[in-house]
């Protein structure tokens, strides 16, 4: 089956003065496909993110997103990718409908288009009583669950996901990952880091960045096989242990 | 453009939803143009005098009533020991001692002379200097006085005396809060628009929902303008609240010239402050390090600006730094208009310039505020 690349990245590096944050990676999510960035803490992985999404400019290498390159059509990227990052980034002081019209709105969804989507991601979240309530009131697993479900609200070809479910107990974790597969259903690829192992099992491809580098990347049956190992926990020890990074 | 309405809607909702930022956008005119005129007035008042008086004649009685009928000056003591005044000036609680010889009386009478010592506490410059000329206009006006009540005329007249009569133009009364409001109101409208606006930016920097925004496919001006207009909007209203209803109604001040001039240079003004504070909120990542600038411009703003001593009387070097500062050009404008009366004409340069601040900030802030780092 031939399939649709949608991110590609050759030799991407990013450097800080003389830290190499990412160190010429090299990689191809194709569309529609769940792909999990692992890494421990200060692996690389979300400033590899933040080029990919265009908040960023690479050091050298390329890349392409969605077909735009990163460098010069970064604002063409933007249009249709959707972000999630890993500070919780609604707006507090408005409630969950207003937040939802207004990045609805500045996306340039029609009016129609968001009654109808607003009233639709409601009821899926399960917030229809809460829709007129600050967003700042609302528990930290649903604000998790409504910063995803806005993230792709205006339809975006790739949404990418910044450790979305850090500090979040297993049971909404769950549930957050029923909205991924949801949303991976509807022929959104889904980019998402983590560090949590059980997820990575969810994705159907994960890559796993040490010390700025993709140490390996594969499915997650696939790794454990190489490894031969059982758990993703393990593959994951057997390639960080060799990390000269400590964690941030 | 629906991107800036929807911006806009946003912005408009934040604002009213923070009732402290509410209130003070509509207590702060009020309460600091109610205090601040009455409090920052340059006429000295409350000069506390000790006088020693060594003569306790009828003379030196009607002399001090006469200091302390004045209005100036607080009589601290009344006593006969010098050392007794001295004391006092050193504990600062006199700020001038008047020491009123023994035979005060009698000298004049009798040989048309007399001598008073006065002794100036110098620590407070300005309040020993204008108080000890109070008191030299007291005492010589009482000599007038004493000449003509009791000496034969022949010899008050032996020698012209030229007298100075000055009235005063555009405040015919040296009424202070006609000079202060106008000015205060200049910094207080520089305050909301740039600092207010800055604030705001680097909230979202903080929070993290500016990296939401910059990820979006939101274009830099359509971002920058939906922060402008709210701050600029609240401005305005600050203003209006401050001329028509604190300075109108509290003050009595009518202004001479036309409030069409005084708005329209306001408008562009605004955008220069806004602009200042686009280009703080750029350099500054945390709200702490956005208040230290804003403090920092805010200093200048206050001391180099006119608002308090006049930019004319500066050392050279200062009055360059009072020419950078576009709070110095609005002050000059309002007391312009409102006490002169000036038109489009007369303020035809400070309009030209504060254009160019306007211009040159915000081309500045645009640059310089990244989507993409």
């Amino acid at each position: 089956m031939k399939q649709n690349i949608v991110i590609s990245t050759k030799n991407l590096t990013k450097r800080f003065g003389s830290f190499t944050a990412v160190d010429e990676i090299s990689f191809d999510v194709f569309e529609g496909e769940i792909f999990g960035f692992l890494g421990a803490n200060g692996a690389g992985k979300t400033t590899a993110m933040r080029m990919l999404c265009g908040l960023s400019l690479p050091t050298s290498g390329n890349a392409s997103v969605a077909g735009f390159d990163v460098y010069r059509k970064t604002e063409k990227i933007k249009r249709n990718i959707g972000y999630m990052s890993q500070k919780f980034s609604l707006y507090e002081d408005l409630t969950i409908l207003e937040n939802v019209k207004f990045f609805g709105g500045i996306y340039g969804m029609t009016k129609a288009s968001i009654k109808t989507k607003s009233e639709e991601l409601l009821v899926q979240l399960g917030l229809e009583k809460e829709a007129t309530k600050l967003v700042g009131s609302l528990p930290l697993g649903w604000k998790q669950k409504l910063a995803f479900s806005v993230a792709i609200f205006h339809d975006p070809k790739i949404v990418f996901l910044d450790e979305p479910t850090g500090g979040v107990d297993p049971v909404t974790r769950r549930q957050f990952w029923d909205l991924i597969y949801d949303a991976s259903e509807k022929g959104i690829t889904v980019f998402v880091t983590t560090h949590y192992m059980d997820e990575a099992e969810y994705c159907n491809r994960i890559s796993m960045m040490v010390d700025g580098k993709i140490a390996a990347l594969d499915s997650p049956k696939q790794l454990k096989k190489t490894y031969e190992v059982n758990t993703m926990d393990d593959v994951f020890y057997h390639l960080a242990r060799g990390a000269e990074r400590t964690s941030d | 453009m629906r991107t800036l309405i929807f911006l806009l809607q946003k912005e408009f909702r934040q604002i009213f939803r923070d009732k402290t930022i509410l209130r003070l956008i509509i207590a702060m005119p009020i309460i600091q143009l109610l205090v601040m005129p009455l409090a920052a007035d340059y006429e000295i008042k409350n000069i506390n005098i000790s006088i020693v008086d060594h003569d306790r004649s009828a003379f030196s009685q009607k002399l001090v009533s006469k200091i302390v009928a004045s209005g100036y000056f607080k009589l601290a003591d009344y006593g006969n020991s010098f050392e007794e005044g001295f004391r006092l000036m050193e504990k600062n609680k006199a700020d001038l001692v008047l020491e009123i010889p023994a035979d005060f009386e009698k000298q004049i009478i009798r040989e048309n002379t007399q001598k008073l010592f006065v002794a100036v506490n110098a620590i407070n410059g300005t309040k020993a200097m204008v108080g000890s000329t109070y008191l030299g206009n007291i005492i010589s006006d009482f000599n007038q006085n004493l000449r003509t009540e009791i000496l034969p005329p022949s010899k008050t007249s032996n020698s012209p005396q030229i007298e100075i009569v000055s009235s005063n133009w555009f405040n015919r009364f040296l009424n202070y809060p006609v000079f202060m409001v106008p000015g205060i109101l200049v910094i207080l409208v520089s305050m909301v628009g740039a600092f207010m606006c800055a604030l705001n930016i680097v909230k979202e920097k903080e929070v993290g929902t500016i990296e939401q925004i910059n990820v979006t496919p939101i274009r830099k001006h359509h971002f920058i303008l939906g922060k402008l207009i709210p701050f600029w909007i609240i401005g305005m209203f600050v203003f209006s609240i401050g001329l028509f209803l604190v300075s109108r109604v509290v003050y009595g001040i009518v202004p001479e010239g036309s409030i069409l001039v005084l708005y329209s240079f306001l408008s562009i003004y605004l955008l220069a402050v806004l602009g200042l504070g686009l280009i703080i909120s750029t350099y500054s990542n945390t709200q702490q390090q956005a208040m230290s600038l804003a403090f920092f411009f805010m200093m200048i703003f206050v001391l180099m600006g006119g608002l308090f001593t006049s930019v004319d009387s500066m050392p050279e070097w200062s009055q360059w730094i009072a020419r950078l500062n576009p709070v110095t050009y609005f002050i000059e404008v309002m007391r312009m208009v409102i006490m002169k009366g000036s038109g489009f004409n007369e303020i035809k340069n400070h309009m030209i310039i504060i254009t160019g601040f306007a211009i040159f900030f915000n081309t500045w802030a645009i640059i310089n505020y990244k989507k993409t780092s």
